[in-house]
């Protein structure tokens, strides 16, 4: 007991490490893997019992992989762009992964009818609807980063202040990154779980 | 209400105003309007406030309405002219409430309670008000996301509210909503438009929870001040931080649990649904292949730990209420801390113990039931520890003081029953019926808000700068505290003798016949015990503007950090420099002084703790 005391001075060091809306971030992280964690075990424990049907992985989803992949790449050249001050760059990048997650969406869009056209609808309660719930979820959160993006970006275009604080851009990656890691975990959960 | 001196200063400090203006912080000093002060304010200490009123608004409607239920059980024959004058000939013909309305008020009264009141205004208003002014912070870590996390839970209210007054009535298929009676609009009136309320209410919470609960746990974990470490922090943060850890993780899953039923009522998906044919419209569904205990397994990994959530910010409370009133240091600080953890980490390993008779798998049921009873293990800790606390104490029985040893009691003897529950073998009998009432009512609902009593009444003076009338505070303890056992205890005998939940009438029902004068004698209780709590709330608003006015900083002679700033602190909290700690929070009676403070260094002689 008497140690802990001792090195009570690391606290405030410790304080200044993280910033406290980056920590916030990630455990709202946390959360949203609970939330998907959730789902996924559902579909998994669902997955044995009797009426359970099976999808095919639709084209366009190989499609939107990749595009998550290149958006995380922009983003994370934005971040880099923004520290090294080079604002215009910065603009460009971060309005290209905008546009790639809303190009990622469409690209899910077309994947849920390409499915939906071989038969699997929201009737019933096997692979095929779960993942529209699931994969729709997911979506929303891309949308919700979208979302973030595009005030950033316009601020980035028509704010008059000049801003060098750097944490709501990283605040922006790390999300970004996050849904993107999230989509692989879920592509690879459909492949391998049917 | 004229609390905005304070916030430059005046009387409190010697410190000169300009002070306040070189923080790094950067209190703000912008000109504070009715509407940023008292509606859109980002100030912890006025977002508390308004959970806690939001949530005694909703005690009162909540309460009301077990009264409401209590007068049909206690007298099922009667005729309440006054209650089809008040409620229509829908819901209370003949002034007797009708079944659907029956449902729908002990449907709408677990849910008010154990979410809106219990936990949103629990640990909303005492998350908020303490974390910043314990842990030495001038305010959350994002004040923007605590203040959405309150209008998240207005919102929530405000639908979950109206939803009372649609045609088809509110939501009523159990505070849990299980499916397939949730799922089927044409199961029942409850099922149709109040259940979409409900649900959308309740997303709405599950947003403000999450919300609230980020904020609190990075406000603990990176905004401490100078020297307070960890393992300085009083037991109420230690507890909130778990709670908060809690909600967060399991929140989200009830949240999955919800869309998916979302979809089975108006996707057409069979997530929930298999083989059901429906007597009211005479068809049979062709949903298939969706299994009812899956909605209940997503249900209970929140529902479970959800009462953890209800009763950890009580225990915090109590701990530290306890010892200041004791004049005591609290026994087994780092027992306290580490049972805290144990039971949240059990919390989510036992949610099955709900569903024991549902056609568990008998094997999976013994071990739930073994992880289930090891939960005994921290709370015995945590009352060995409250009561050691109390052993050979300076005692000052204070209101809150009261309330605290209310809550061990209620704790243990509602704890006790808990022991027979988490048994699978005795849940045969013992399932669905009052002896679970008793038992879930004591040690959740009792404790939970006599927790919530003892927070209320030990900090309303640091919350409003004026003393809550004693006379009335005492009435309010010794009924409320009688009169809770005298409800729930009777119930264990209902519930051995098999009487079910849940049921509008038991008169029909020779076996329960004997339990007649019972029933009646619990209503009598329930309504002097509501009538009791509506002193509680005249003596709150009067006191708020009438009571004794604080003179001291520290009323109650306390060691915490929140006793150190202005009695009535502006936005910022501290006027000046945030205080530096320097010792844990639980020095009292120590080297022959009474109490020593958390901000005063050791003496060159003195050791830790």
């Amino acid at each position: 007991m008497i140690k802990s005391m001792e090195v009570k001075d690391t606290v405030n060091e410790q304080r200044k490490k993280i910033h406290p809306h980056k920590f916030t971030l990630w455990v709202a992280l946390g959360s949203i893997i609970m939330m998907f964690a959730g789902l996924t075990s559902a579909y998994v424990v669902k997955r044995d019992q009797p009426g359970w049907t099976t999808f095919s992985i639709p084209k366009a989803f190989w499609y939107s992989t990749a595009d998550i992949l290149i958006s995380s790449l922009t983003v994370q050249m934005a971040l880099k762009a923004f520290k090294d001050r080079e604002m215009l760059r910065y603009r460009n990048l971060l309005t290209t992964t905008a546009a790639l997650g809303v190009f990622f969406v469409l690209l899910q869009w077309a994947g849920f009818r390409e499915i939906w056209s071989s038969g699997i609808t929201l009737r019933g309660s096997g692979g095929g609807q779960f993942l529209y719930v699931i994969a729709g979820l997911h979506a929303v959160h891309v949308l919700g980063g979208v979302i973030a993006l595009l005030v950033m970006v316009i601020k980035a275009y028509f704010s008059k202040i000049r801003n060098y604080d750097s944490v709501p851009v990283e605040l922006i990656s790390t999300y970004w990154h996050f849904v993107d890691l999230l989509w692989i975990y879920l592509f690879i959960f459909f492949m391998a779980i049917k | 209400m004229s609390n905005e001196a304070t916030l430059h200063g005046h009387a409190e400090t010697d410190l000169p105003v300009h002070d306040l203006h070189h923080d790094e912080h950067g209190v703000h000093h912008h000109k504070e309007t009715f509407i940023t002060k008292y509606v859109f304010s980002q100030d912890h200490k006025m977002i508390s406030k308004q959970f806690l009123i939001t949530g005694m608004i909703w005690a009162i409607i909540g309460g009301m309405m077990s009264v409401l239920f209590r007068l049909q059980l206690g007298y099922p024959e009667a005729h309440f002219q006054f209650l089809e004058d008040l409620l229509g000939s829908k819901w209370a013909k003949g002034g007797q409430i009708q079944p659907e309305f029956y449902y729908a008020l002990v449907t709408m009264h677990g849910t008010i309670l154990v979410f809106f009141v219990l936990t949103g205004g629990l640990s909303g208003t005492f998350a908020n008000f303490l974390i910043p002014l314990q842990v030495g912070a001038r305010d959350m870590a994002s004040p923007m996301l605590n203040m959405l996390s309150y209008w998240f839970f207005l919102g929530a209210s405000v639908v979950m509210c109206t939803s009372l007054f649609i045609e088809t009535g509110p939501a009523s298929g159990g505070w849990t909503s299980y499916a397939p009676l949730s799922a089927l609009g044409d199961a029942n009136e409850g099922s149709k438009a109040g259940m979409d309320y409900w649900l959308i209410s309740m997303a709405l919470f599950v947003v403000s929870s999450l919300l609230g609960g980020l904020n609190y746990i990075s406000t603990i974990l990176n905004m401490r001040t100078k020297g307070m470490s960890m393992t300085r922090l009083p037991l109420t943060i230690w507890a909130i931080l778990f709670t908060a850890i809690l909600g967060v993780l399991s929140f989200p899953v009830l949240l999955s649990g919800f869309i998916l039923l979302l979809f089975d009522r108006h996707g057409g998906t069979s997530f929930y649904l298999s083989d059901i044919f429906l007597t009211e419209t005479g068809k049979a569904l062709p949903n298939e292949g969706g299994s009812a205990i899956l909605y209940q397994h997503l249900f209970w990994f929140l529902g479970h730990p959800e009462v953890y959530i209800i009763i950890l910010p009580a225990m915090g409370l109590v701990s530290e209420v306890m010892s200041v009133n004791a004049r005591k240091p609290i026994f087994g600080y780092m027992a306290m801390v580490g049972s805290l953890f144990a039971i949240t980490v059990l919390a989510f390993v036992v949610w099955a113990h709900h569903m024991f008779v549902t056609g568990l798998n008998p094997f999976l049921g013994s071990v739930f039931v073994l992880l289930t009873l090891l939960i005994a293990v921290p709370s015995a800790i945590k009352v060995f520890n409250w009561l050691t606390t109390l052993w050979r104490g300076n005692i000052r029985f204070t209101p809150a003081m009261l309330f605290a040893i209310g809550f061990v009691s209620t704790f243990i003897s509602g704890g006790l029953t808990g022991i027979f529950l988490g048994n699978s073998t005795l849940d045969i009998q013992l399932h669905d019926t009052y002896f679970v009432i008793a038992h879930f009512h004591i040690v959740m609902g009792v404790s939970g808000i006599l927790g919530m009593f003892c927070g209320i009444y030990h900090w309303f003076p640091k919350m409003y700068g004026r003393y809550m009338n004693n006379t009335m505070s005492y009435i309010h303890f010794w009924i409320t505290f009688a009169g809770a056992y005298l409800i729930f205890w009777p119930m264990h005998y209902e519930g051995l003798a098999g009487m079910p939940r849940r049921y509008l009438d038991y008169s029909n029902w020779i076996s329960f016949n004997q339990f007649g004068d019972l029933n009646r004698f619990i209503s009598t209780v329930a309504m002097i015990t509501f009538a009791v709590q509506l002193l509680f709330v005249f003596n709150f608003i009067y006191s708020i503007f009438k009571g004794r006015r604080v003179m001291d900083r520290n009323p109650w002679g306390s060691t915490t950090l929140e006793w150190t700033a202005p009695i009535r602190p502006g936005h910022g909290n501290w006027p000046g420099e945030i205080p530096e700690v320097h010792r844990w929070p639980y020095d009292y009676a120590k080297d022959g002084r009474d109490f020593i403070p958390q901000t005063e260094p050791l003496g060159s002689n003195e050791s830790a703790h």
